[in-house]
């Protein structure tokens, strides 16, 4: 168990159809996403999935001929109140740990908030220690 | 109709090639004793210098070759001391490596010579106000244009490039009547004319212009003459031969090669001389060259060569205009532009694959190049901040090495076209219709 997730990050360029493409394949693979998010750059998109099996799902898009890479990140419960963000954002600049991007998801009373850092082991380690509670990978 | 030079302007073609005849010999006999550079060459291709008595052996004479200045970079095909050279100018080279050259005061004067016979011959004179829109420094085009018009008597606006509102207010202030710029300067003059509300014939007195350092066809100057009333006259040089040389005279049918300062052969693909008239790679010999001798260079541009006398009098051969290149040299905002210059800034980046592609385009006839390049499997990263890092990294080394701007475009691995044997990667899409 760990409190790093392996996100899938797919790249795709930036045409007309492409995600459908992409989609179409994730539900073939039978690829179930947990968290979305999109970004695109002047270059390509990039959809950034939280799937029930990284690796296995990371092979499977592979094989497709899919461009995609493992990014670590990590998840981290809030509680769906006002500041609950400001708390978690501030462990981590205080430590010092610079967040690259971020995306919520929340459901009923809970919400997690996933985040690239540029370093996930000491992001782990400061937020535990001030009692915020993390996503495992066994969870996902 | 007024000369320059009269008296060798209009000399008769034996004259004059007899006149060259002596100079080649004179030139390699001079560089065979000066440049061990030439005389290895010679002696590999088992010539001597009394062994040259007509044109035909100076065929045997091994060519010049681009490749050869890189390698002699900067200065090891100089033949005189630095305390002789009073000037260097530096232009872009094939693979990152400039070519420098050294002029001496007589090298310096040979050149403004030939711009000042060209000038005459369309018509410039010392009532002339010329605005010289080329770019002052090591690239030729300023300075050249500046001392070639003094020569003349013209009053000379060095203004070089850019700021076109304030090139376009003192067009209107002063009493301009001649620009010097690349076509696509010009054009882009005439646009921010337009938005200004500015009519060159009205507002202005500006009515011919030289127009060199980039290529356009015939109806690219008929548009540009109709839209703006400027009269435009072609211009070729290079600054391996001292810089821009050769223009055209009132008649505009072909460049005025200087038949005392350079010898032109025109060569087909077996390096046999093209009827006169046929369309081959310009091979030039400088006669008077002091500093940095060139003999048999090979420019890589292809034209044809006219010796019927012109119109306007004079006799030396006239030089049609430029329709293509030998090699694979790009000319993009008047700038030489080689793939392989693009292939060694993107050898230096480790997380750039080899695959790239090079677009060029000319919306309003300005000049556009784009880059597309892949990224490694290992440097693909969701990182904006990171991917917007590395594309204006390669912008900028691209940028330092082309000394033009390239929009750039990070492509993902695998997704540009992958070609089986010899590959393209340079999509050329400009027009000049």
């Amino acid at each position: 168990m760990s409190n790093i997730i392996k996100q899938l990050s797919i790249f795709v360029n930036n045409e007309p159809g492409r995600l459908a493409h992409i989609s179409s394949v994730l539900k073939e693979c039978g690829v179930n996403m947990r968290a979305f998010n999109l970004a695109e750059s002047t270059e390509f998109g990039i959809l950034r999935a939280i799937v029930d099996d990284p690796d296995n799902s990371y092979d499977l898009l592979r094989q497709k001929g899919i461009i995609v890479k493992k990014t670590d990140v990590i998840g981290v419960y809030l509680q769906d109140t006002p500041g609950a963000l400001f708390q978690a954002a501030d462990v981590l600049g205080k430590a010092n740990i610079n967040i690259e991007y971020g995306y919520a998801y929340s459901y009923k009373d809970k919400a997690i908030f996933f985040i690239r850092v540029d370093d996930p082991e000491k992001a782990v380690d400061v937020i535990s220690k001030q009692g915020i509670k993390m996503v495992s990978d066994s969870e996902i | 109709m007024a000369f320059w030079n009269e008296e060798i302007e209009t000399m008769p073609r034996e004259e004059l090639e007899k006149m060259q005849l002596r100079l080649l010999k004179e030139k390699v006999t001079e560089m065979y004793g000066k440049s061990a550079f030439f005389r290895k060459r010679m002696d590999e291709a088992g010539v001597k210098p009394e062994d040259i008595n007509s044109f035909e052996d100076f065929r045997r004479v091994p060519f010049m070759k681009k490749i050869d200045l890189r390698d002699n970079y900067p200065d090891k095909l100089f033949v005189v001391p630095y305390d002789d050279i009073v000037r260097i100018h530096v232009s872009s080279g094939t693979t990152g490596k400039p070519t420098v050259v050294g002029y001496t005061k007589k090298d310096l004067d040979n050149w403004t010579e030939a711009l000042a016979r060209g000038m005459t011959s369309f018509g410039l004179s010392k009532k002339d106000m010329v605005q010289n829109m080329h770019g002052y420094g090591l690239f030729t085009g300023g300075l050249g244009v500046h001392y070639g018009a003094e020569r003349i008597g013209a009053t000379v606006l060095p203004i070089s490039t850019g700021n076109t509102n304030r090139q376009i207010q003192l067009m209107q202030d002063l009493p301009v009547t001649a620009l010097a710029g690349t076509p696509s300067y010009y054009f882009h003059i005439a646009d921010v004319c337009d938005q200004m509300g500015v009519d060159i014939r009205k507002d202005t007195k500006v009515r011919k212009g030289i127009a060199g350092g980039e290529p356009w066809s015939e109806s690219m100057r008929k548009k540009l003459e109709d839209r703006t009333g400027i009269k435009t006259y072609n211009c070729y040089g290079a600054s391996e031969f001292y810089g821009p040389m050769f223009l055209e005279c009132e008649e505009q049918n072909g460049l005025h090669l200087w038949a005392d300062l350079a010898y032109v052969e025109i060569l087909d693909e077996n390096d046999q001389p093209c009827k006169e008239g046929e369309r081959g790679a310009i091979v030039i010999t400088m006669l008077q060259k002091e500093a940095f001798p060139l003999i048999r260079y090979r420019i890589g541009d292809i034209s044809a060569i006219d010796w019927t006398p012109c119109k306007c009098g004079r006799t030396h051969p006239r030089l049609m205009r430029i329709s293509g290149r030998t090699d694979d040299m790009l000319v993009v905002r008047g700038v030489n532009v080689f793939p392989s210059q693009i292939e060694s800034v993107i050898g230096e980046i480790p997380w750039l694959s080899p695959f790239y592609h090079l677009t060029l385009t000319n919306a309003n006839y300005m000049d556009s190049m784009l880059v597309e390049v892949e990224l490694t499997e290992e440097s693909l990263t969701d990182d904006m901040v990171k991917l917007n890092k590395m594309s204006a990294e390669l912008s900028r080394r691209l940028k330092d090495v082309l000394n033009i701007k390239a929009d750039v475009k990070l492509c993902l691995p695998g997704t540009l076209p992958r070609f089986e044997g010899k590959a393209n990667h340079v999509t050329d899409n400009r027009n000049y219709d």
